[in-house]
């Protein structure tokens, strides 16, 4: 159907895109996660209060999270240069993925953890757990099986916004679908990477959900 | 030296600028292995008192003694290894979800630093001394309330602990469950010489089980002592309260309305005699029973019964000293219980 110069360039563009969504969503961990349990400990109800640490976590979360991913990619522009050498191409998206989830990922760690049952917390600590052991043993158990599916969810929102980086030469198969689509009008190859967006998205969702239910032991089998 | 020694203990709690008084200066001294009930109302600052005793709540004033140790001068590592050495059970169970039963049985030795080998075949005889041998794989939400509450409680006993606490743990239970629970305690306090202080506000609990009792009335301590003595004479009004109410489905006796109310208690030997037909056979008034119940206390069956008398002051007298003679406890029910 298409030449091998596009079958190839897609192709490209495929593992550029699986390349942003992937490590950017580590990365997004990797500063999210102790983002994440750091507004949970330190909550009104959390295992060290501490409201000032709470209230400027909190406003940093709001703040980065209310800037529009693409108002926020060319802010960042600067800073890309700064830590990558370049501001466009795939690895220089990785960048703005990054600061945009790690906020974003540090909520959805906060509100897993927020769920795990108090008492069991209580228990943990009537036992002489130390806070570290809190945290490893029993929260991350506990929480797992929505922390993973915030995993997920976040993996599907920065496909999402890997494309959208595309508008300004980000790199993969958003990169290709604004290109083809939008400056040659070459329908046919913005179908196509579309459909292959689409494919992507679904296998991360079905086999993340698989997954987090194989995880969960708390359902009566 | 008493096992856990309460000194003084007050708690108050800041809510939007109100302090709330949850606990009173309370003092109390637990006995090495004895099993020790404190009883009270709902938001009487039960659960406070026995989250106090591995400070889990941290008193405003006053001190918690164990084995002589005042609590406050631990450092932080130092409490932490007191408290793995003091089990606690709840009314909600708390157990992991995502751990199967070995795996819970194990956590807190985990915690404790120990290898793992260790953990899990000590776990396994744990499992045998609940007689849960067979679930070991299973997962909290596979199992009845009851089978949850033998996994804490072995969880509880894994680091050796000397001593039990239990907040309402038979709460969530039903009759036969809380008795079955109960009697499993009972063994492990005979077996292993725990101390066990348990928080419940059901009375029978108590009487099941445990050989003294603190009753804990708006932060207060409203009267401590011997169960037994307790049951056949309540001082406090508090303790009357739980020990005339206990019944749940059972009409309340203030329901009644009849005035001149005397409850009388009896032990084994003097159930043999028919108290209440000789007293009318030979006082010749009527008498009206308004509640009669026995039940175990202490492991010695007691009966215990609530009598309208007749209204005036004589008869009621003569009723009164008619049972004193034969040796029953006699208390006056006031009209207002
Ligand atoms: N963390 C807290 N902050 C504010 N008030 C509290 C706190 N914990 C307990 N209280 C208050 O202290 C009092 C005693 O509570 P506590 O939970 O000890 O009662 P309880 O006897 O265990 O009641 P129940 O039988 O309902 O469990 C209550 O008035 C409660 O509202
Ligand atoms: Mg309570």
């Amino acid at each position: 159907m298409f030449d091998p110069k596009v079958a190839e360039m897609l192709l490209i563009g495929t593992k550029d895109t699986l390349y942003m969504t992937l490590v950017s969503t580590l990365f997004g961990y990797l500063l999210g996660l102790p983002f994440g349990v750091i507004l949970n400990l330190t909550r009104k109800n959390g295992l060290h209060p501490n409201k000032i640490v709470y209230g400027i976590g909190d406003f940093i979360c709001n703040i980065v999270r209310s800037i529009p991913f693409l108002i926020l990619l060319i802010l960042l522009i600067p800073f890309t240069r700064f830590i990558v050498g370049k501001s466009y191409g795939s690895t220089a998206t990785i960048v703005p993925l990054v600061v945009c989830s790690a906020p974003y990922i540090a909520r959805i760690v906060e509100s897993s953890l927020n769920e795990v049952d108090e008492g069991v917390v209580e228990a943990a600590k009537a036992m002489g757990a130390s806070t570290l052991q809190i945290i490893f043993k029993v929260l991350f158990v506990e929480a797992r099986v929505s922390l993973f599916t915030g995993a997920v969810i976040t993996t599907g929102l920065l496909l999402g916004y890997s494309a959208m980086s595309g508008t300004v030469g980000g790199g993969g198969l958003g990169d290709i679908a604004v290109r083809y689509g939008y400056y040659r009008w070459q329908a046919d190859i913005m179908v196509v990477t579309v459909l292959l967006l689409i494919v992507i998205f679904q296998v991360i969702q079905n086999l993340g959900m698989y997954f987090s239910g194989r995880l969960d032991h708390r359902k009566k089998r | 030296m008493s096992h856990i020694e309460i000194k003084n203990l007050t708690k108050q709690f800041e809510v939007k600028g109100d302090t709330i008084t949850a606990l009173n200066n309370i003092s109390l001294s637990i006995e090495r292995g004895e099993i020790y009930g404190i009883i009270g109302m709902s938001g009487a600052g039960k659960s406070t008192l026995v989250r106090s005793i591995n400070f889990l709540e941290k008193p405003t004033d006053g001190q918690v003694l164990i084995d002589g140790v005042d609590l406050a001068g631990l450092r932080p590592v130092e409490l932490r290894k007191k408290r793995s050495e003091i089990g606690m059970i709840f009314q909600n169970f708390n157990l992991l979800e995502q751990r199967n039963v070995l795996g819970n049985i194990c956590f807190p030795m985990e915690i404790a630093g120990r290898n793992r080998q260790d953990a899990k075949a000590y776990a396994r005889e744990l499992l045998k001394t609940v007689g849960l041998e067979e679930k070991e794989k299973a997962y909290p939400s596979q199992l009845s309330g009851g089978q949850k509450q033998r996994v804490a409680i072995a969880r509880a006993l894994a680091t050796d602990s000397k001593i039990l606490l239990c907040d309402e743990a038979t709460s969530a239970l039903d009759p036969m469950t809380t008795k079955s629970i109960l009697k499993l305690l009972k063994e492990i306090n005979e077996r292993f010489r725990i101390t066990i202080v348990i928080i419940t506000h059901q009375m029978s609990v108590v009487t099941e089980i445990c050989q003294k009792v603190a009753i804990i009335d708006n932060g207060s301590l409203a009267e401590e002592g011997d169960v037994d003595k307790i049951f056949e004479s309540p001082k406090s009004d508090a303790a009357k309260e739980l020990i005339y109410e206990k019944k749940e489905g059972i009409t309340p006796v203030r329901a009644l309305k009849t005035s001149n109310q005397i409850r009388i208690v009896f032990k084994e030997n003097s159930s043999y005699e028919p108290v209440i037909a000789n007293a009318v056979l030979t006082l010749r008034k009527p008498l009206n029973i308004l509640m009669a119940d026995t039940r175990n206390v202490g492991g010695t069956a007691r009966g215990e019964m609530i009598l309208g008398l007749p209204e005036d002051e004589d008869s009621k007298k003569s009723f009164i000293a008619y049972f004193r003679e034969k040796g029953l406890v006699v208390s006056e029910v006031i009209g207002d219980v």
